[in-house]
């Protein structure tokens, strides 16, 4: 990691990756990998493998990067003070201190494993890299703490590798759910982010400028604006009320409704299917619920979840605002993973008075309107192959199994489920940012590597019906996942010949409903 | 020597003491963070903790009393902490010479406090002592002792012997894991022979024990086994400033970390213990994040970054 010679550390041949299932044992499947650009290589610190997220520039001089170790040093330093990160500062305290090496956690990880056991992918190899700096630099430890702890030159090259290796883990934390002891390398990865981001202003311009700056600013990371997203709302009602047959209205800013929905707003912008769908079902249930028109309100996406404590809060506390002002009953988190994990749990603590406002989830809703016989539905209506992705942060990190589960086996006679699932399911390889990141070639390791565990299960899932003439259905019940799974089966071609469809859980249970007409879900990519 | 051994096996003794309270205090004392649990959690509802599930499954679940299974929390702790569950199910290789090393352990343990139970009971109740009650203690501490003794260095020389020739943990091996897995190794080996080569006039472990309570100058331990009890205690001493002390880290991690989804509730403790963190005054450098060691984190997180806070 400390090598100077400015050449990337590790290598990830093809050869090297896990082979996947049918269709996708053919070779003639196989997608190459686009290489870096000379333009990356010269601009951006690209030496860490055959990737770049981050894309930070290179340091013009030596002073530059000298500058650059010691702010990242000063950042690391105050990682381990109350006053800087009370916030996890004890979890990140015990991984710390207490990892036996015993590799458990490796078996564990979807990246290390897809990509043939590559060692820096290794869970602990970050980690490992973070302790010795903790003893070394924090704890101030001599040669006897490097004896039994590793030592480790600190150089900019380390620094710049690290910024890098805090972006190839999606944060799942199944290596966690494992460990003996409870170490949990995710959290190592999500604090390293932290340090880059709230000391040095290191993070994806598509998670920082782009996503939470944005969000803050213009309300919604897509850009939209409070009247921007009441447009778009109106013809996606227009829309869903001429190809159901059911008029549908989205209503705004009811002072004193049971529920506000609040949407992850790409799924306004990329799957209005599932926006509309959400409408037409509470509208039919009876449920008293709005949607918000306030900043950020609208918007339940939270990037700081990922990478930035102030940027987290900032965010919680606005989507906690829009309730109280609206004197809402409670917030109803639509179908996205990390914004149901951070307002319901990592942000619960810092909502105080008036703003700890009841938070629940859609899956929960939406199964109490299916159990409760308020729609009519058929359920051989889904007569086609469907299985259920499970969104780490909803399930593992949450607890929410149960709930989508009901839905789908009541409502779809050929559900199948993954292996494994439930809360020790594997992440789509979009967790933690990487579905909205894109940039130079890091969709080839997203999709050849993050993902490909994941796909291969899927592969599992509909085995026995991979033939384009069986459509089949992949639900995934979050916007973060949708988008993974979006661009991986385009990538992998696997609408095109094998007509495997990816869309939420609120379409599946509109197509089912008896009162709408038959055909919501469209067999067609989107 | 007697008196060497004496002083060495209390220092050794209070230092695990004292250095594994400070730890314990350490992570106690560090401040309340926020919630990251990870499921399943064992005192969730035995019909949802089944599969993993949440009080967030419920209709309306901050209406309902918080789960509260102790049984599903007991049996977690049991086959965690008694048989190293999560080593079992995701490392078998691992699990077959940890298992043996840890349970040898938990029976060393137990033999020092029958011991020094019995030691007790010689001293204030000799009737007692000397009657049944006394001789199946013995005849415990016996069995428990030499199975510790075996089991023990027996687990540290697989662990030692995997780290050696598995290329995924040699990878990840530092001088100090091989250290302190040769330590255990050496040590309790070596007590374990000084116990089973001693003379038949030499005093047992009762005896010692007694003798360590009334500081009686007249125990003649044998060499080795005076060796092996330096050893040990002094390896004894040196567990709490290492990763090994897991025993207490264990604890936070799960009980603190894990399985902590405690809800702020209005007006409750978590939410004056979070109003007073919001006092602290971060120095983030960050330009977005605006701290300035001045603003504390309720001023940083209420106001919004400037424009030019872009990178």
């Amino acid at each position: 990691m400390s090598r100077t010679d400015g050449a990337p550390i590790a290598h990830v041949d093809s050869a090297d990756l896990m082979p996947l299932q049918a269709p996708l044992d053919n070779p003639a499947r196989e997608r190459p990998w686009s290489p870096l650009s000379d333009r990356a290589k010269t601009q951006y610190e690209c030496i860490l493998d055959d990737t770049c997220a981050v894309s930070v520039p290179k340091p013009a001089t030596k002073d530059e990067e000298a500058a650059l170790v010691t702010a990242f040093l000063s950042g690391l330093d105050k990682l381990f003070t109350r006053e800087n990160n009370w916030t996890f500062l004890q979890p990140l305290l015990l991984s710390m201190e207490h990892c036996a090496r015993c590799q458990t956690c490796a078996a564990a990880c979807h990246i290390f494993e897809a990509s043939g056991r590559n060692e820096i992918y290794r869970p602990t190899y970050r980690s490992d890299i973070m302790r010795r700096l903790y003893f070394k630099c924090v704890r101030r430890g001599g040669m006897l703490s490097a004896w039994r702890h590793g030592d480790i030159e600190v150089n900019w090259p380390l620094v710049a590798r690290l910024i890098e290796l805090a972006y190839r883990c999606n944060l799942c934390r199944r290596c966690a759910q494992t460990c003996p002891i409870g170490v949990d390398n995710g959290l190592i990865a999500h604090e390293l982010r932290k340090v880059f981001s709230q000391e040095m202003g290191i993070a994806p311009r598509e998670i920082h400028d782009n996503g939470s700056m944005l969000q803050l600013k213009a309300g919604s990371s897509t850009g939209m604006s409070p009247a921007v997203v009441r447009d778009n709302l109106q013809f996606i009602d227009e829309e869903i009320s001429e190809r159901t047959g059911i008029t549908v209205e989205t209503p705004w800013d009811v002072e004193g409704a049971d529920v506000l929905l609040i949407h992850n707003a790409g799924e306004i912008l990329a799957w209005p299917e599932s926006v509309g769908a959400f409408s037409l079902i509470l509208n039919a249930a009876g449920i008293s619920w709005t949607m918000s028109s306030e900043l950020v309100g609208y918007d339940s996406i939270n990037y700081g979840l990922w990478y930035d404590d102030a940027q987290f809060a900032r965010v919680a506390l606005k989507h906690a605002d829009a309730a109280t002002k609206l004197r809402a009953g409670r917030i109803v988190l639509g179908e996205c993973g990390h914004a149901h994990k951070a307002l319901s749990v990592v942000a619960d603590r810092i909502l105080a008075g008036e703003r700890n406002i009841p938070r629940e989830s859609a899956m929960t809703l939406l199964r109490d309107i299916v159990m409760s016989g308020r729609l009519t539905l058929d359920p051989a209506r889904n007569s086609f192959p469907v299985t259920l992705h499970d969104p780490c942060n909803m399930v593992r990190l949450m607890g929410i199994v149960e709930p989508q589960r009901e839905i789908v086996r009541a409502l779809c006679p050929q559900f199948r489920e993954m292996t494994p699932h439930g809360v020790d399911n594997y992440c789509c390889g979009g967790g933690s940012g990487f579905a909205i990141m894109s940039g130079h070639n890091f969709a080839d390791w997203r999709f050849q590597v993050a993902g490909r565990k994941k796909l291969d299960q899927v592969l599992g899932a509909f085995a026995d019906c991979l033939d384009p003439s069986t459509p089949k259905y992949l639900c995934a019940p979050c916007s973060n996942c949708k988008g993974q799974f979006r661009d991986m089966l385009a990538y992998y071609g696997l609408w095109e010949q094998n007509r495997i469809l990816y869309g939420g859980l609120a379409e599946l249970i509109v197509n089912a409903m008896t009162d709408v007409r038959p055909g919501y879900i469209e067999w067609e990519w989107h | 020597m007697t008196i060497a051994i004496y002083v060495v096996l209390c220092l050794s003794a209070a230092v695990f003491i004292l250095a594994t309270a400070v730890r314990a205090v350490w992570y106690a004392r560090a401040p309340l963070h926020l919630r990251w649990e990870l499921y399943p959690v064992p005192h969730e509802a035995a019909e949802r903790a089944a599969h993993g599930g949440s009080y967030f499954e419920q209709s309306a679940w901050w209406t309902r009393p918080a789960p509260a299974n102790h049984w599903g929390t007991v049996k977690a702790l049991a086959t965690e902490v008694l048989f190293l569950r999560a080593l079992r199910e995701f490392n078998r290789p691992l699990w077959w010479r940890s298992f043996p090393f840890h349970a040898g352990l938990y029976l060393l343990a137990a033999t020092v406090a029958l011991v020094l139970v019995s030691a007790v009971a010689a001293l204030s109740l000799p009737s007692l002592a000397a009657a049944w009650p006394g001789a199946v203690l013995r005849q415990l501490f016996r069995v428990t002792g030499v199975a510790g003794l075996i089991l023990t260095p027996v687990g540290a020389a697989g662990l030692l012997h995997r780290r050696l020739t598995d290329p995924d943990l040699r990878h990840a091996t530092t001088p100090g894991d091989l250290f302190n897995l040769a330590a255990f190794m050496i040590a309790l080996t070596v007590l374990g022979a000084g116990y089973a080569l001693r003379p038949s006039d030499a005093p047992g472990l009762l005896a010692m024990a007694v003798g360590l309570l009334t500081w009686d100058t007249g125990v003649r331990v044998p060499g080795l086994l005076a060796a092996g009890l330096l050893l040990s205690a002094l390896l004894a001493a040196y567990i709490p400033f290492t990763h090994m002390s897991h025993f207490v880290g264990k604890y936070f991690t799960y009980h603190a970390v894990r399985w902590d989804d405690a809800v702020n509730r209005r007006g409750g403790a978590i939410e004056k213990t979070m109003a007073a963190y919001l006092t602290y005054r971060p120095t983030w450098s960050a330009p977005h994040v605006t701290a300035d060691g001045v603003r504390t984190w309720a001023d940083v997180v209420t106001t919004m970054p400037p424009d030019k806070a872009k990178r």
